[in-house]
């Protein structure tokens, strides 16, 4: 049996541009494909990762232009369909100024008291 | 609004921080808006030019090489030299030397220029204001 | 006097955020020309109005210009009508406009 693995992911849009993806969310899928038993839990500004409307289309320097920008939001509703689950703290949820409803489908919530006992159930965490 | 001569040190190498993009868009502005802008490239940033990145696929989306068309920093860089050549600007961008030694990035895109902080010193006497964008 | 351009990347959650802030109002009460903080990045965060936005409506109040990255704001979902009144969603050419007004420009 994989070891159970939980990511931690706390740091929002570093480089997602440039990369196309959240590096993290992106390891997480590639880790998951390789049989690996891993979630995900958004916290501090990366709850906004779940935030439904991003839309960082239309960059464009000189006549370069991005064809493939990242999509966060259909990102995180995607991981929850592989069967990851995606957890996020409701307080800093609330912190950001986000509603349930401002947030795509599939992301549950859980409360920062909470945390403790959802690290107790996994082998590692990984504090990214 | 007359032509001005606008100076940008960054320093964070690719695919680091959202700071790289964001200098580039305010890089791509001024150009856009005519003005003439020198850059200097200092410690991980003189990565951000060089010639050997190559793109890659993403299995993870299903996506080939093409269909993927992942950002190489080096193509920003070309394309602003050549978004100041339209413009009828001049885009002066200079690699830091000893930071692209230490990290044998050596060989950079068409356009780019080996430089020191003598450089970015004659820069900032030149241009009408300069940004350092540092890293972390 | 030209005045500043303080260009804010980092949010109150991250840390690191508030000094600079500080040091915007500070400029601000020394009148010493204009004071724009020009909120990037996750900096925009706070621009959606929540328990966060208070120390930016505060700041607005001290005299300083806020103004937040409209590719930002999409980029993290915060429509317009998600905006605390006091600060203005702007094109990051406003920030290369006001270097060429000739403000002393930092970053953070």
């Amino acid at each position: 049996m994989p070891k159970k693995i939980l990511h931690v992911v706390r740091s929002a849009y570093r480089a997602t541009i440039e990369e196309q993806d959240d590096t993290v969310l992106w390891f997480t899928q590639a880790m998951k494909g390789a049989g690996a038993d891993v979630a995900v839990l958004l916290t501090e500004n990366a709850v906004n990762y779940a935030t439904e409307g991003q839309d960082c289309s239309g960059l464009a320097f000189g006549r370069k232009k991005q064809t493939q920008p990242p999509t966060i939001d259909a990102e995180v509703a995607k991981i929850c369909s592989k069967g990851i689950e995606v957890l996020y703290v409701a307080e800093d949820a609330k912190a950001l100024g986000l509603e349930p409803t401002d947030l795509v489908g599939g992301p549950k919530s859980i409360s920062r008291k909470e945390v403790p006992a959802l690290f107790a159930r996994y082998d590692l965490v990984f504090r990214w | 609004m007359s032509k001005q001569h606008l100076n940008f040190l960054l320093m964070d190498a690719p695919y680091e921080q959202a700071r790289t993009t964001t200098g580039f868009r305010m890089i791509d502005a001024a150009l856009r808006k005519g003005h003439d802008v020198t850059v200097f490239c200092y410690e991980g940033a003189v990565a951000l030019a060089f010639a050997k990145q190559v793109p890659h696929a993403n299995a993870v989306h299903g996506r080939d090489a093409a269909q993927e068309d992942h950002p190489n920093p080096k193509d920003w860089v070309a394309a602003l030299l050549d978004l100041a050549q339209e413009k009828g600007s001049k885009l002066t961008w200079i690699q830091c030397g000893l930071c692209v030694d230490e990290r044998g990035v050596g060989e950079a895109v068409a356009g780019t220029v080996r430089g020191s902080p003598a450089d970015f010193h004659k820069a900032v006497e030149a241009a009408n204001n300069t940004i350092v964008i540092p890293t972390r | 006097m030209p005045g500043y351009l303080l260009i804010q990347s980092r949010d109150p959650m991250e840390g690191g955020g508030e000094s600079f802030d500080e040091l915007a109002r500070s400029l601000a009460s020394a009148k010493s020309g204009p004071v724009t903080l020009f909120l990037v990045e996750n900096a925009v965060l706070p621009a959606r109005k929540s328990a966060a936005s208070a120390r930016l409506a505060e700041l607005a109040k001290s005299g300083v210009e806020i103004l937040a990255d409209e590719f930002a704001l999409r980029e993290r979902g915060i429509s317009r009508d998600r905006l605390i009144p006091e600060v203005k969603p702007a094109a990051i050419d406003a920030a290369v406009d006001r270097m060429v007004e000739g403000r002393k420009t930092l970053w953070n």
